[in-house]
């Protein structure tokens, strides 16, 4: 690791003061810190932000308000996002470790970085640790990356659970900056990586994420995370999907579809949230739907298998969330 | 490329028993012997170390002066920013019963309990942790008389190659009081965080369910 310095903060203002001059938020520490010591990361001042008072949860209105400090586990333990957006709950839990959730926050793992094992290896060409270097995954072991949004410059696939399960709920987020508050879609927050890939997220620098607002709508209530994987737990998406259903009269009356694993950026299906409105809450509805996931897919040489696994996840996903209405 | 602080020599698994119960130990270890005569126990100590970093001080230091709580003794040292929580227990404080497995929070081998709470200690910058309690596996038996789940492991041979016995045993600990140990299943998924590779994790999964069970009874 690099040395560093390191400032405590306890007001926003002070943050924004220090990263104007050059310093990087830690929260949890979990992705910072871990790229840090791998030296993919190189910042030369810590701001330390956990002593701001930004660990609320509560309702507000019609809205869950979730502070971006509150820890993953605290989040999914919560009564209230349990009951009214149990999808929040399941994606949190779904991720990471019980140890990890602890010290992991909602706003790092917004901004938690990729898992392309490429990223990782300073002697790899990869062009979102240095840009125009060239991506080694391109023609290499490419089985988990992406089949949506894809560039000739990076293929990796957006590793956050909660981001997927926000996009789904058309969360947005209050990020706190220089010239005052702003309101940002949590879809807004992510870059496709185009010729960029380096660039991730549209926050400005030293922007600070406040909190996360979510609207509690009906179809939240009736929806599931369905998360494959290599294994059963502590591991990343191969393929995840967010699915969240409003029935009336055995009718679907609203739908929100959004996956993980599969896209550089959370990936929202509005076309099978389309096809899903106004169809019979039966199977059938899900399978036809779930045809349509895989359209303008464009994947590398081995992850070709997640576009038939796309859609399944998508169907059963549909059908645990249904088991809620 | 490694600095300083990941230079150093993992300690023989052999001894890893005997670190996990330290303190109730009638006997210092060799390695705790060695570490002695290196000075290093002089930190682990209750004396205060006298620290440089004063704080506020406009130029920003490397180091950083931190109070902990640890295993219930109060312990006040100086720091490399850089230290994780993890190289400040293991090599300031000489407890070396938390392992190092992956040092990127894959495994679980290092983890304590933070004011109460399981974490990876070795993900987590100790200078961010000043006046936290700290519990260690050295600090789960009362004197002689080992933790429930200690004894449990011992019972149902939760130990094989006994690497990552101290993780397990911390985040074990934690797993019961979330109340997360109902059932085999619930406990091999909020065990997940803890990776035990060989024959031991079914002896590790009985004695947690067990304890779990005299817990909520
Ligand atoms: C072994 C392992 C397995 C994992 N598995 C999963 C998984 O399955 N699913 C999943 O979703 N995640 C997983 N994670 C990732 C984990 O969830 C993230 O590391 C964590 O959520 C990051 O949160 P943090 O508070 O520790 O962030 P930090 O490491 O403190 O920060 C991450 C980034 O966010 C920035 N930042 C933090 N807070 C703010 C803020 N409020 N405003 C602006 N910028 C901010 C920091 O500057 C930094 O760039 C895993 C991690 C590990 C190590
Ligand atoms: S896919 Fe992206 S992150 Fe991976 S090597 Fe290529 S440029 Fe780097
Ligand atoms: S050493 Fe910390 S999780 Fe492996
Ligand atoms: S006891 Fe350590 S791997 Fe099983």
């Amino acid at each position: 690791m690099i040395p560093f310095t390191l400032q405590k903060v306890s007001t926003q203002s002070a943050a924004l003061q220090a990263a104007a001059s050059g310093g990087r938020y830690i929260a949890g520490g979990t992705t910072l810190i871990d790229l840090m010591r791998e030296e993919v990361e190189q910042p030369q001042k810590l701001v330390d932000i956990n002593a701001l008072p930004l660990g609320h949860i509560r309702i507000e209105g019609e809205e869950l308000v979730i502070g971006a400090l509150a820890r993953m586990s605290e989040v999914a333990a919560h009564a209230q996002v349990r009951a009214l957006q149990p999808l929040i709950a399941e994606s949190l839990v779904e991720g990471a470790s019980p140890q990890l959730r602890n010290m992991a926050s909602v706003g790092g793992n917004l901004l938690q970085r990729v898992r392309c094992p490429y990223f990782r290896m300073l002697d790899a060409a990869c062009n979102k640790r240095t840009p125009n270097s060239g991506c080694a995954a391109l023609g290499g072991l490419n089985a988990g990356h992406a089949i949506f949004g894809t560039s000739s410059h990076c293929i990796a696939t957006h590793p956050s659970d909660l981001a997927v399960a926000l996009v789904a709920l058309d969360a947005t987020l209050r990020v706190q900056g220089p010239a005052g508050l702003r309101a940002l879609p949590v879809e807004a927050l992510y870059r496709l990586p185009g010729r960029t890939p380096h660039l991730e997220h549209s926050l400005a620098p030293g922007e600070l994420i406040v909190e996360v607002r979510v609207p509690n709508a009906a179809h939240a209530r009736a929806a599931r995370y369905l998360k494959v994987r290599d294994r059963s737990s502590y591991e990343f998406a191969v393929v995840s999907a967010a699915a969240a259903l409003q029935v009336e009269g055995g009718v679907i009356r609203a739908a929100r579809v959004a996956c993980g694993g599969v896209g550089t950026i959370p990936w929202r299906l509005r076309a099978v949230e389309n096809q899903l409105v106004g169809k019979p809450f039966a199977r059938a509805s899900f399978e036809q739907a779930a045809n349509i996931a895989a359209t303008g897919a464009s994947p590398s040489a081995h992850n070709g298998y997640k576009v038939e696994l796309l859609g399944r996840t998508v169907v059963r996903a549909l059908e645990m969330a249904g088991e809620r209405t | 490329m490694s600095t300083a602080f990941d230079r150093y020599e993992e300690p023989s698994p052999w001894s890893t028993a005997s670190d996990a119960f330290g303190p109730g130990d009638p006997e210092l270890t060799r390695r705790q012997l060695l570490l002695a005569s290196s000075g290093v126990l002089a930190a682990a100590g209750l004396s205060p170390v006298p620290a440089a970093a004063a704080a506020g001080s406009g130029r920003a230091e490397p180091t950083a002066a931190v109070r902990l709580r640890v295993n219930g003794r109060p312990v006040e040292l100086e720091v490399d920013l850089r230290q994780s929580l993890l190289d400040v227990l293991r090599e300031k404080l000489a407890l070396t019963g938390t392992k190092k497995g992956c040092n990127q929070g894959a495994c679980g081998a290092c983890t304590v309990l933070l004011d109460g709470r399981r974490i990876n200690a070795c993900l987590t910058l100790a200078a961010m942790h000043d006046g936290a309690e700290i519990t260690t596996v050295e600090g789960l038996a009362q004197g002689e008389q080992l933790h429930p789940l200690q004894a449990a492991f011992i019972e149902h041979e939760g130990f094989q190659c006994g690497y990552c016995t101290a993780g397990q045993l911390m985040s074990g600990v934690a797993c019961i009081r979330e109340g997360h140990a109902g059932s085999a299943d619930e406990v091999r998924a909020w065990m997940s965080g803890n990776i035990c590779r060989c024959g031991a994790y079914p002896g590790i999964v009985e004695a947690i369910v067990e304890v779990g069970k005299e817990r909520s009874s």
